[in-house]
């Protein structure tokens, strides 16, 4: 089951270094400064959660890989992140949706792997869940404002859900993995988290008029390796300093 | 955040933000949002202390920047914010009048209750 549960640490490890980096994108370009500290803080938590579950990964992977050494020198391919997270930040409505619609998701499996019977999974999941409260707080408080506000941010919310609304299957969608860990109450089970999704997202639609794409278009992927184009841009960018000067302490 | 706010920032907050020329300064009367003073309580029974002030465009937001200004290092048991402008303040021309000790007026000091002994 070790590398099972690896490969399991690493797709959480990943959708959260992803999403954080992004987020970090946003920093010194925030409508205010009051949100730019806002979105770094909530960057500098998914990265803090993406070192518990690479050095998780790491460790069980057994090879002495650690938390760094993931991050930074592993290319595209073997990212397990899911597509939603390398999506471009766009507008701020844009940022707010991506957040909310992994949050809605993202939140959920923490709780459920807070009561994982591994024991260093849990105690991961118990931290980070309690950091994942104050995010959906702060995302689901500004979707409610700017779907709610004026037509202009009622409608580049609408845009930014049409946008990444093709992207959320993947996140409660189980696979051959999902399916052989939820059983053992290991990992999260997906159809729990679906439910939770639609439930979240069917409150947020009914407070603001805003509704879900469409098309029934979903796009997955991520978990396989599968990437577009925009994560190998993200990654170029966040792992040029590490590989210029490998092994560099501060 | 005020000027008031921007002291409170570099001593709390200084590893994550320094104040900087906002962007939108430009257009800065369009999207400016009111100012709120935020007061920070740091154990259970201590007095809210005032901390600084954000810019929020309600309530519920104000606290949200505000825990995000103020309170993300050390430990703060409560948050308040109040809108700056439901907060009534003298004025520095009040202060020679409105505010004079009147130490002049020595039988306004009880130092003439101390006891017999001292």
């Amino acid at each position: 089951m070790s590398a099972g549960l690896a490969e399991y640490m690493l797709r959480l490890g990943d959708d959260r270094l992803v999403l954080g980096h992004r987020l970090s994108e946003w920093c010194g370009h925030a409508p205010i400064v009051e949100e730019d500290i806002a979105l770094a803080n909530v960057a500098l938590d998914c990265i803090g959660q993406a070192s518990a579950w690479l050095g998780l990964a790491g460790e069980l992977e057994g090879s002495g890989r650690d938390a760094d050494a993931l991050a930074f020198f592993r290319g595209p391919t073997e990212f397990r992140s899911c597509l939603l997270v390398e999506q471009p930040n766009g507008d701020f409505a844009c940022t707010i949706a991506r957040q909310v619609l992994f949050d809605a998701a993202g939140a959920n499996v923490l709780d459920q792997l807070s009561r994982s019977r591994e024991a260093r999974v849990a105690g991961i999941a118990q931290k980070a869940a309690v950091e994942v409260r104050y995010h959906v707080r702060h995302a689901r408080e500004w979707w409610l404002r700017l779907g709610d506000g004026t037509p202009e941010s009622h409608a580049r919310m609408q845009r930014a859900i049409d946008e990444l609304w093709p992207y959320t299957a993947e996140l409660w969608t189980p696979d051959e993995l999902d399916a052989s860990l939820a059983p053992i109450g290991v990992g999260a089970n997906l159809e729990l988290t679906k439910l939770h999704f639609e439930r979240e997202l069917a409150e947020l639609f009914a407070r603001t008029g805003l509704h879900a794409a469409e098309s029934p278009l979903a796009i997955s992927g991520g978990r396989r390796g599968k990437h577009g184009e925009h994560l190998d841009h993200l990654l170029s960018e966040m792992q040029s300093v590490a590989r210029a000067h490998p092994g560099a302490r501060w | 955040m005020g000027t008031r706010g921007r002291r409170g920032v570099h001593k709390k907050a200084s590893g994550v933000k320094q104040a900087r020329p906002r962007r939108a300064a430009a257009n800065r009367a369009d999207t400016q949002w009111p100012l709120w003073e935020v007061f920070v309580q740091e154990r259970t029974g201590a007095p809210h202390e005032h901390a600084g002030s954000v810019h929020a465009p309600d309530a519920e937001l104000a606290l949200q920047n505000a825990r995000d200004t103020y309170a993300r290092r050390g430990p703060v048991t409560s948050l308040w914010v109040v809108e700056s402008r439901h907060i009534s303040a003298t004025t520095p021309e009040d202060s020679p009048s409105f505010l004079d000790p009147g130490p002049d007026k020595i039988y306004r000091h009880p130092r003439f209750y101390r006891g017999a002994k001292e």
